[in-house]
C-alpha cells in the first residue's frame, strides 16, 4: 500500500533515478564480497604453492621434522596437520553432545524462566573474544591440567612435562568455543520440526523423552549436521585461544603432548620468518584454506540435500 | 516503503562519507604538524643528506629499525637501508665494501678484524633465566642449564631443588632471544622444549603460573611475578653484564671498515646520534643495556 502511495507522489524520473542508484549500490556491495573471496583465493594459491615445489610436496606434507631455522632446515608439517584434525575431531566429540543436548533443553524441556537465563548465557559465550578464552585457559585450565598430568605421569621417567599446555587443554577450550554455534543452529533446527510430529508421537502414547529422542531429533537431523559442520569450521580456524594453551611444540598429537595446530604454526612464526620459511608458512595457510573450503563445500551439499528432503 | 529504504541507504552513505572525511583530514593534519615541528627545530639537520646501508644480524632487527627510523626523522634528507642477513654476512659485506655498517650480535673474529673491520660495540644484550617464585633453586651452572634444555635433566631434585618435574619453556624457532640463548649455550636446534611460546608476555604468564617451569627472557621484562636465577653465582644486572661476569650476554656490534672517523658523514652522524643521550634512550627503549 505504502509503496503505491509513494509512486503516485514521485514522478517517473525520480523513481527511476532512485531505483537505479539503489540498485548500483546494492550490486557494488554484493560484488565486493565476491572480489574479496576471489582475491584471497588467488593470493593464497600464488603465495602458498611456490614453497611446495621448492621444498617438495612430500617433504612438506608427509615429513615430521619442523626445523625452519636449523643450518639444514626441514619443513615437515605432517604432525601439524594431524594435530589440527585430531584436535578438531576431539573438540567435536566433546562439544557436539553437550551442545545438542543444551539445544534440546532450550527447545523442548526448559521452563520459560530457565530459558531466560540459559539463552543469554549462550549468547554471551558466543560474544567472548577468543583471546579471553586463551587467557582463562592459560591461567585456570593449564594449572589444573598440570596437576592431572603430575598425577598421571608421576612415575614416568620419559614423559616430557608440558605444564598443562597440551592437546587436551586446547581441545577443551575449542569444545567450549564451538558450543554457541552448535546450540544456536541445533535449537532452530529442533524448533523447525513440525508440531504435528510431536503431537502424533505423544498421542500414540510415547513419553516426552521418547518423543524428543526418537521423533524430534531425527526430524532435525540435517539441521544438526549443519551445526556440526559449522562447529568444525570454527574449531579448525581458531588460532588465538589455542596458541596460548597448546604449548606450540611440533609433536605427535597425544592428549598430554604439547602440540602445534595449523593456525598457531602461522601465528607463532610469521612475525620473524623470512625467505623460504615465510613461504612455507603461506603453504600452511593454503592447507588450512583447503580444509576450510572442503568443509564449506560439504556444508553446501548438506544444505542442498536437507532442502530437498524438506521439499518432499 | 521504498522511500524508507532509500532514506536509510542515503543516511548510511552519508555516515560512511563523513567517517572517511574525518579520517582523511585527521591524517593530513597530523602530517602538517609534524613537518612544521621538524623544520623549526632542525634546520641544520636538513643539510645532511645521503644514503647508507646497514646489513647483518637478525637479532639486532629491533635496535636497527628503531635507530634508522628515529635517525631519519631527525635528518629527513638521509636514508638508512636496513637488511637482516646474519652477523657473518654483515661483517663480510662491510669488508667487501658493499655495506657501510655491519651488524653483528657477537664479537668480531680475529680474521674479520684482520680484513679491516672495526668492532664498535653499541649495546649489550642480557638474557635472564627465570623460574616460578616458589622454586627454591637460586643458582644454576652453565652445564646444568645445558642439561635442562637438552632434556637430560628433567627433575629439579638433580640440580638441588625439591622433587618436581622441570617444565622447559622456550620461544618459537625464529625468535632472536631463543637464537641468542641457544648460541650462547652452544645447544642450537637440539633443545627439547615443553612449550614454545610466541611472545615474552606468554612466557612470563606461563612461568608465573606453572610450578617447576624455567624459561629465558630479555632482562628488561623481568618483574616480581617470577624469580631470576643466578648463573654460576652471578645475577644478571647492568653492572655484571657490563663487567662481563654474567655469562648469558652478548655485545651488539656495528662494525665499520676502518674507524668511525674515517666513515662518510651520514655514518658518522649515525654513530654520534647513537652515542648521544637520545641514542641511550633508544637503546634502553628496545630492552638493551647502553655502554657508558
Amino acid at each position: 500500500m505504502e509503496s503505491k502511495f509513494a509512486s503516485i507522489i514521485g514522478t517517473d524520473k525520480t523513481k527511476t533515478a532512485v531505483e537505479k542508484t539503489a540498485r548500483t549500490i546494492v550490486t557494488a556491495c554484493g560484488l565486493f564480497t565476491v572480489i574479496a573471496v576471489l582475491s584471497i583465493t588467488v593470493y593464497m594459491v600464488l603465495n602458498g604453492t611456490p614453497a611446495l615445489f621448492l621444498v617438495g610436496i612430500k617433504e612438506i606434507l608427509f615429513s615430521t621434522t619442523w626445523k625452519p631455522n636449523a643450518a639444514v632446515p626441514s619443513y615437515g608439517i605432517l604432525y601439524v596437520i594431524l594435530t589440527s584434525i585430531t584436535g578438531t575431531v576431539l573438540a567435536i566429540f566433546i562439544g557436539v553432545p553437550i551442545g545438542v543436548l543444551t539445544a534440546v533443553f532450550l527447545a523442548e524441556v526448559a521452563p520459560k524462566k530457565l530459558t531466560a537465563i540459559v539463552r543469554p548465557g549462550v549468547e554471551l559465550l558466543a560474544g567472548i573474544p577468543s583471546v579471553v578464552y586463551g587467557l582463562l585457559g592459560i591461567l585456570l585450565l593449564n594449572p589444573l591440567m598440570y596437576r592431572l598430568e603430575l598425577k598421571l605421569f608421576e612415575n614416568s621417567a620419559t614423559h616430557r612435562f608440558t605444564g598443562g599446555s597440551n592437546l587436551l587443554s586446547a581441545v577443551i577450550v575449542l569444545a567450549i568455543m564451538i558450543l554457541p554455534t552448535v546450540i544456536n543452529i541445533s535449537e532452530s533446527a529442533l524448533r523447525a520440526v513440525p508440531v504435528s510430529y510431536k503431537q502424533a508421537s505423544l498421542a500414540l502414547g510415547a513419553t516426552r523423552m521418547q518423543t524428543i529422542f526418537k521423533v524430534i531429533l531425527p526430524g532435525a537431523k540435517s539441521g544438526i549436521m549443519t551445526a556440526i559442520v559449522l562447529g568444525v569450521g570454527r574449531a579448525i580456524g581458531e588460532a588465538m585461544a589455542i596458541s596460548l594453551v597448546s604449548g606450540s611444540v611440533v609433536n605427535f598429537p597425544l592428549p598430554f603432548h604439547s602440540v602445534r595446530f595449523l593456525t598457531t604454526a602461522i601465528v607463532s612464526e610469521m612475525s620473524y620468518a623470512s625467505g623460504l620459511h615465510r613461504q612455507v608458512l603461506f603453504t600452511i595457510g593454503l592447507v588450512l584454506f583447503a580444509f576450510i573450503m572442503l568443509i564449506n563445500f560439504s556444508l553446501m551439499k548438506l544444505l542442498k540435500r536437507g532442502g530437498e528432503g524438506n521439499g518432499k | 516503503m521504498r522511500r524508507g529504504i532509500l532514506k536509510k541507504v542515503i543516511f548510511m552513505a552519508a555516515v560512511v562519507i563523513l567517517i572517511l572525511g574525518v579520517l582523511l583530514t585527521g591524517c593530513k593534519n597530523n602530517k602538517g604538524i609534524e613537518k612544521k615541528g621538524e623544520s623549526k627545530t632542525l634546520v641544520e639537520a636538513n643539510s645532511l643528506n645521503g644514503k647508507i646501508l646497514m646489513l647483518g644480524s637478525t637479532s639486532m632487527e629491533k635496535l636497527s629499525n628503531a635507530l634508522a627510523e628515529s635517525f631519519m626523522a631527525d635528518y629527513p634528507n638521509t636514508t638508512i637501508y636496513v637488511e637482516f642477513v646474519g652477523s657473518g654476512a654483515g661483517i663480510e659485506a662491510v669488508n667487501a665494501g658493499t655495506a657501510d655498517i655491519g651488524n653483528s650480535s657477537r664479537t668480531l673474529k680475529a680474521e674479520e678484524k684482520a680484513s679491516g673491520a672495526v668492532e664498535n660495540i653499541v649495546a649489550l644484550d642480557g638474557i635472564a633465566i627465570i623460574v616460578d617464585s616458589a622454586n627454591p633453586v637460586d643458582n644454576l651452572s652453565v652445564e646444568q642449564l645445558q642439561e635442562i634444555y637438552l632434556g637430560n635433566t628433567n627433575n629439579w631434585r638433580s640440580v638441588g631443588g625439591v622433587s618436581q618435574p622441570i617444565v622447559v619453556i622456550g620461544r618459537e624457532s625464529a625468535s632472536g632471544t631463543r637464537n641468542a640463548f641457544e648460541e650462547l649455550l652452544k645447544i642450537e636446534d637440539t633443545c627439547a622444549y615443553s612449550n614454545e611460546l610466541d611472545s615474552t608476555g606468554a612466557v612470563m604468564a606461563k612461568v608465573s603460573s606453572i610450578p617447576g617451569a624455567i624459561a629465558y627472557v630479555s632482562l628488561d621484562v623481568v618483574n616480581d611475578t617470577v624469580k631470576v636465577v643466578a648463573i654460576e653465582g652471578v645475577l644478571p644486572m647492568e653492572e655484571t653484564i657490563k663487567e662481563g661476569s654474567y655469562p648469558l650476554c652478548r655485545p651488539f656490534v656495528m662494525a665499520t671498515k676502518g674507524s668511525i672517523s674515517e666513515q662518510n658523514e651520514v655514518t658518522q652522524a649515525l654513530f654520534a646520534y647513537l652515542y648521544s643521550g637520545k641514542g641511550t634512550e633508544l637503546i634502553k627503549s628496545v630492552g638493551l643495556i647502553p655502554l657508558d
